[in-house]
């Protein structure tokens, strides 16, 4: 057992296998969740997923490229979040118990 | 030894997103997600990102998820989220379904493609006794050096987001009715 | 003069909007003055150009003159155009004529109606119609005048509309007719498609030439023939004619005895060449229709007891014979027995309205008898037509009707004997109807009252504007016989007269057992004659025999009751039937295909929930969507 534990190395493939999983369970929050912050959280997630592939592909392909646009990833993220949750504020703020599904102004 | 990094990391990942996933309490899902984060910092460092790394737990899970905190308290702590119903019933097997499907589909992709995946670009430089920095130099090489038009960008773009988000906040004040 | 044939028509028409205007100006009698007089000049213009073409040869005898282009739409160039030849100018000549001649007798006749202008306006306006009809240069002018005369047909038997049965044959005269009008279109339709022309030198040269095809010929043939059965009278479309009688007499005198009935007969005539190429199966139907027709509508006449409605009948049955003169080929004699029935028919319409005018408006013949005391004119006029009718030589009726018997034996002996038949009941039930009005004794003595007579009733002759026309109408049914008689070849006036225009479809009947023993079937035809007025004069007269009037003839073998019947009956429920199945099935159709779309929409708005995560959903399945596709691009193919 040990020696197959040994044996085994992570390859590029598990790492992107596993941005892919982390991918999927915040695809799968934003779409479950209704509390509008716990949707974001999860969008950081997909985020998250994308950046560790990205970092991953760099290392497996020899280029500096991949962390960079991790690093301007990271950048964007931020300046979105500080947005988003400036306007979840200031939708948020005059109702209690934050519901996504309460802002149904465009029902047709 | 890589193959327990890995291991363990990936156990921090996923715990971690099931619990932003499944937590009804958005504090305890705000903490899972600073779990998750830290399981990718873990990877970055293995893969020689060591910059990137601690950028990570610096802004992500010292800034941004702080932030998640700050307006969590904001609009209420004390509000969770009623997990068990589900006003649209399409919902939840849509969400399956997606899911699901973005996984599977990435991972095969992802496995019939691995022997695809060439080599090429300036190597990521191990991290030598003598420097033990190169990754940083090399990454601020990279950014200062071939992206820094998109440097100067973000810096705008950062910009644009704290005014733009002061903008959408603001509350506005009613005409004030005394004569002057 | 000739290029001055539009005035033909344009005479008439100018009384009628001159009439429009002033008429209740006018007054009576003047405007029925300015009514007959117009014809009168459209009659003098008819004959100057008569004499003109006369003075003709026999090719130029073809003049057109065209007033404009009235339907110049890409391929279809339609002129409004007259034509000057033999046949349209004797049927100008005899409409014009006779129709100048009831107008002077409708000035006595209508004397007291209060709309005596409106009478006179529409005969103007019906008299333009025919004449336009009969001088038409191509099948759309004539299809114009052909339905003016079915409206002016419609107003003038319906002319005392407030009587409910005259509007009622108004209305069924116009409907029966417009299911003919459907058959004339079908053949302008036909005649277009194949020809590229409506006008008649274009069809006729056409079909003689041989560029139409025996099956088109067939076809605008039967169509027109169609057309024809509804404007003159023919089973199965006669029922509106004897009904027709509800309008005033003089109307009953132009319209349904010399003119417009006579409109079916003059297009078939036209169109000759047509008829000569299409199969042999549609003269032969022609024939058998007319000559049943005939018969049919004899039986009939035999037992009525108003005295229109024998003169009705009778009318169509001779109708009959000219179809059956087509069928066979005889266009000569055809027009020949049109013109001299016009002569007689009008004489007896006109006789017989005297009669009903002198009698304060009884028409039962039953209450009449013993006039010709008191109507002297009357009855020596109405005399003479019986036996024009009867076929008494040497009267009009009898050489027509003798040339169409030749050629119909020619065809085929059954034909022959069907029409001798015919003939024979002729003068039965016109000997009849004289021995019952004007013989016997006088009946209606016993009815006084109901005649809403003030102390002794007492029939009494018409005024001399009444009286006119009927003398002149006599002496025509004397010696109208001249225009064509049997005896050689030189006196064949009309044949000649009438050759350029239906040489090509006349049956050539010259080595025919017929023509070489014509004086035999001549004899025949005198003997049928005198035997149905003896038979008659047994009947009635000597009262040797009793009548034979059976309730199934008098009602004319219930064809119209069972029409009725029909039409009121399973006619009406599927008719009620269309009526569902066009509320429900195609106006189903259309507002369900509104409210498919509007089901639709309402389907597709309920994905408009406003709700983000739903959103977030599609966007989910799109991305599944397309990684799926890339993943099968790329991966499995």
């Amino acid at each position: 057992m040990s020696a197959l534990i040994a044996a085994a190395t992570p390859t590029t493939t598990w790492y992107l296998v596993l941005a892919a999983v982390l991918f999927g369970i915040g695809t799968v929050g934003v779409l479950v969740r209704r509390n509008p912050l716990v949707m974001f959280m999860c969008i950081e997630l997909m985020l998250n997923a994308v950046n560790l592939s990205f970092v991953a592909l760099a290392k497996r392909l020899g280029d500096i490229g991949g962390q960079t646009t991790v690093f301007f990833v990271m950048v964007v993220a931020a300046a979105e979040v500080v947005v988003g949750l400036g306007i979840i504020v200031s939708i948020m703020r005059k109702r209690p118990g934050a519901n996504v599904d309460d802002i149904s102004a465009l029902k047709g | 030894m890589e193959l327990v990094v890995f291991v363990f990391a990936a156990a921090m990942i996923l715990v971690g997103g099931l619990g932003v996933v499944l937590r009804s309490h958005p504090v305890h899902a705000a903490l899972s997600l600073i779990l998750t984060l830290f399981g990718v910092a873990v990877i970055f460092v293995s893969q020689e990102a060591h910059f990137l790394a601690a950028v990570q737990v610096i802004v992500y899970a010292g800034a941004i998820v702080v932030l998640f905190l700050f307006v969590i308290m904001l609009l209420g702590v004390d509000r969770t989220e009623d997990i068990k119903t589900e006003p649209f019933k399409v919902q939840r097997p849509l969400a399956i379904i997606v899911g699901l499907g973005v996984i599977g589909l990435v991972t095969a992709a992802v496995i019939t493609s691995r022997d695809v995946v060439a080599t090429r670009g300036a190597g990521i430089a191990e991290p030598a006794m003598t420097d033990p920095d190169s990754n940083i130099r090399q990454l601020s090489r990279s950014v200062f050096g071939d992206y820094v038009v998109a440097f100067e960008v973000t810096s705008v773009l950062l910009v644009v987001a704290v005014v733009g988000t002061v903008l959408l906040t603001r509350k506005v004040k009613p005409a004030s009715k005394e004569s002057q | 003069m000739l290029d001055l044939i539009w005035l033909i028509p344009a005479l008439p028409l100018a009384g009628f909007i001159l009439i429009l205007l002033f008429g209740r100006l006018l007054g009576e009698p003047k405007s029925g003055i300015l009514a007959a007089s117009m014809v009168g000049a459209s009659f003098a213009v008819t004959v100057a150009v008569f004499f003109e073409l006369l003075s003709k040869t026999t090719e130029e005898r073809h003049h057109v003159v065209t007033a404009f282009s009235w339907v110049p739409i890409g391929s279809l160039n339609v002129d409004l155009a007259f034509l000057a030849d033999p046949l349209s100018i004797t049927m100008a000549l005899f409409v014009t004529g006779i129709g100048s001649l009831i107008h002077l007798y409708a000035i006595g006749y209508m004397h007291g109606d209060p709309k005596f202008s409106k009478f006179f306006l529409y005969l103007n306006l019906f008299v333009f119609s025919m004449l336009m009809l009969v001088m038409g240069e191509n099948l759309l002018v004539t299809f114009l005048g052909w339905e003016g005369v079915g409206t002016c047909s419609y107003f003038l038997i319906s002319f005392w509309h407030t009587r409910e049965s005259a509007a009622t044959a108004g209305k069924k005269a116009f409907v029966t007719n417009r299911v003919g009008d459907w058959g004339v279109m079908m053949a302008m339709f036909l005649a277009f498609g194949a020809t590229g022309t409506l006008s008649y030198a274009g069809i006729n040269h056409a079909a003689e030439s041989g560029a139409l095809s025996a099956v088109t010929a067939t076809g605008i043939a039967m169509m027109l023939f169609i057309g024809a059965c509804g404007k003159s009278a023919q089973l199965p479309l006669y029922i509106w004619l004897p009904d027709a009688m509800e309008g005033p007499t003089p109307v009953s005198a132009l319209i349904h005895a010399a003119t417009m009935v006579t409109a079916g007969v003059f297009v078939m005539t036209r169109i000759n060449p047509v008829l000569a190429i299409s199969y042999d199966w549609v003269p032969t139907i022609i024939a058998v229709v007319g000559v049943a027709t005939a018969l049919f509508a004899a039986t009939i006449a035999v037992a009525q007891t108003d005295i229109k409605k024998v003169l009705a009948y009778s009318t169509v049955s001779q109708l009959g014979f000219m179809f059956l003169a087509i069928g066979s080929g005889a266009y000569v004699a055809a027009i020949f027995h049109m013109v001299t029935h016009a002569f007689f028919k009008a004489l007896l319409f006109l006789g017989s309205g005297s009669v009903i005018h002198g009698m304060h408006h009884e028409q039962d013949m039953r209450k009449m008898g013993a006039l010709r005391v008191l109507m002297p004119v009357t009855a020596f006029t109405f005399i003479i037509g019986w036996l024009a009718i009867a076929g008494v030589p040497p009267f009009a009726g009898f050489w027509s009707k003798d040339e169409i018997l030749l050629f119909a034996f020619a065809k085929s002996p059954i034909l022959y004997v069907v029409g001798l038949i015919t003939a024979l009941l002729t003068a039965y039930y016109m000997t009849r109807q004289v021995i019952m009005v004007f013989f016997g004794e006088a009946r209606w003595n016993d009815h006084s009252e109901e005649n809403g007579a003030h102390g002794d009733f007492k029939p009494h002759e018409s005024p001399k504007v009444m009286l006119a026309p009927l003398v002149v109408l006599a002496g025509l049914s004397i010696v109208g016989g001249a225009m064509q008689l049997p005896f050689s070849k030189n006196t064949h006036f009309l044949e000649k007269w009438l050759e350029p225009v239906i040489e090509f479809g006349e049956a050539d009947i010259h080595k025919s057992w017929a023509y070489e023993n014509k004086y035999i079937l001549l004899g025949i035809a005198i003997v049928v004659a005198l035997s149905g007025i003896a038979a008659s004069y047994m009947v009635y007269s000597k009262k040797k025999f009793a009548a034979i009037e059976p309730n199934v003839m008098a009602q004319g073998w219930f064809y119209d009751k069972g029409i009725s019947n029909f039409m009121g009956g399973p006619g009406r429920k599927a008719f009620d039937g269309i009526t569902w199945a066009d509320r429900t099935i195609i106006d189903g159709a259309v507002n369900g295909v509104g409210k498919l779309v509007q089901g639709a929409g309402g389907f597709l708005r309920k994905g408009q929930t406003g709700a983000v995560r739903s959103y977030a959903a599609a966007v989910g399945l799109g991305v599944v969507a397309l990684l799926v596709w890339f993943f099968v691009r790329g991966v499995v193919l």
